[in-house]
C-alpha cells in the first residue's frame, strides 16, 4: 500500500517539503512539481535531506517544471530521477493513493 | 521632477507564483518615469535569472528574456545576493548574461549583474527612498 506524494512549494521557502520527507514511509514515492522542483537540487542546503531517503522513497521531479527553470536533470541529487507527464500518471496509477502537500 | 531611488525586490521563484512576472510588468511600466532603479534579487528571486529556461513543456510564457531588454530602459542595475546563490547550489555562470551600453562610458557594454553580499544588500536597501516588495 504505497502513496504518491506530491511537493509543488519551493523548500527554500516553506517547511512543506521537509515535512513531507518526515511523513512518507518507505515505499511510497514522491513526486516534486512546479516550485518544488528546486529541492532535488544537488549542492544545496537541503540536499542532504533529501538525499537520505532517497532509495527507501523514491523520488522524482517534473522534467517539464525542471527545464522551465533552466535546470537539467545533471543538477539533481543521486538517486532523484526526473520524470514527464507520462511518468507522473503511470506513478498515479502504480500507487494506492496521492496525497498533495500543498 | 526630482528623481528618486526605486528598489524593486524578488524573493519568489518563477512560474510556480505570478509574482515574479507581475514584477517585470511594474518595472517596466515604472521605466517611463525616468527614476533611478535598482532590481534586488535574493532569498528564491535568484532562481529568476537562471539561464536556458525552457518552458515549452508547462504552457506559459517564458519572460526571462525580458531582463536582457531592461538596459534598454536605463534599468541597468541587479543586485543579486551572493548567499541566496550558494543556498540553492547556484553560481554566476548558471545566471544568464545581461548586459547594457553605458552612455557617460562612450557605449561600452557592461555587466548589469552585480554578485553581492548579504550585508552588502541590507546597504543597497538601506539607501532606497522607494521599496516595492515582490
Amino acid at each position: 500500500m504505497a502513496t504518491l506524494h506530491t511537493v509543488n512549494k519551493s523548500p527554500f521557502a516553506t517547511q512543506t517539503l521537509l515535512s513531507c520527507l518526515g511523513h512518507a514511509q518507505d515505499g511510497d514515492a514522491i513526486l516534486m512539481i512546479e516550485d518544488g522542483v528546486y529541492g532535488g537540487l544537488a549542492g544545496t542546503s537541503l540536499s542532504e535531506a533529501v538525499a537520505a531517503r532517497a532509495g527507501a522513497v523514491r523520488i522524482h521531479v517534473l522534467a517539464e517544471d525542471l527545464a522551465a527553470r533552466g535546470l537539467n536533470a545533471g543538477r539533481l541529487i543521486e538517486g532523484v530521477a526526473p520524470v514527464g507527464y507520462d511518468g507522473f500518471v503511470d506513478l498515479v496509477a502504480e500507487t494506492d493513493r496521492t496525497q498533495s502537500w500543498l | 521632477m526630482t528623481t528618486k531611488k526605486f528598489l524593486y525586490v524578488n524573493r519568489k521563484a518563477p512560474y510556480g507564483t505570478i509574482y515574479a512576472l507581475e514584477s517585470l510588468e511594474v518595472v517596466l511600466i515604472g521605466a517611463a518615469f525616468e527614476q533611478d532603479v535598482s532590481l534586488a534579487f535574493l532569498d528564491d528571486g535568484v532562481f529568476q535569472l537562471t539561464r536556458g529556461q525552457n518552458t515549452e513543456g508547462i504552457g506559459v510564457k517564458n519572460f526571462s528574456p525580458t531582463f536582457r531588454a531592461l538596459g534598454d530602459y536605463d534599468v541597468t542595475k541587479f543586485f543579486v545576493e551572493k548567499e541566496s546563490l550558494e543556498e540553492r547550489g547556484l553560481s554566476e555562470d548558471d545566471l544568464q548574461q545581461i548586459m547594457y551600453e553605458d552612455e557617460d562610458d562612450d557605449w561600452a557594454e557592461k555587466p548589469s549583474i552585480r554578485i553581492i553580499s548579504r550585508a552588502e544588500m541590507a546597504d543597497v536597501m538601506a539607501d532606497q527612498d522607494v521599496v516595492l516588495s515582490f
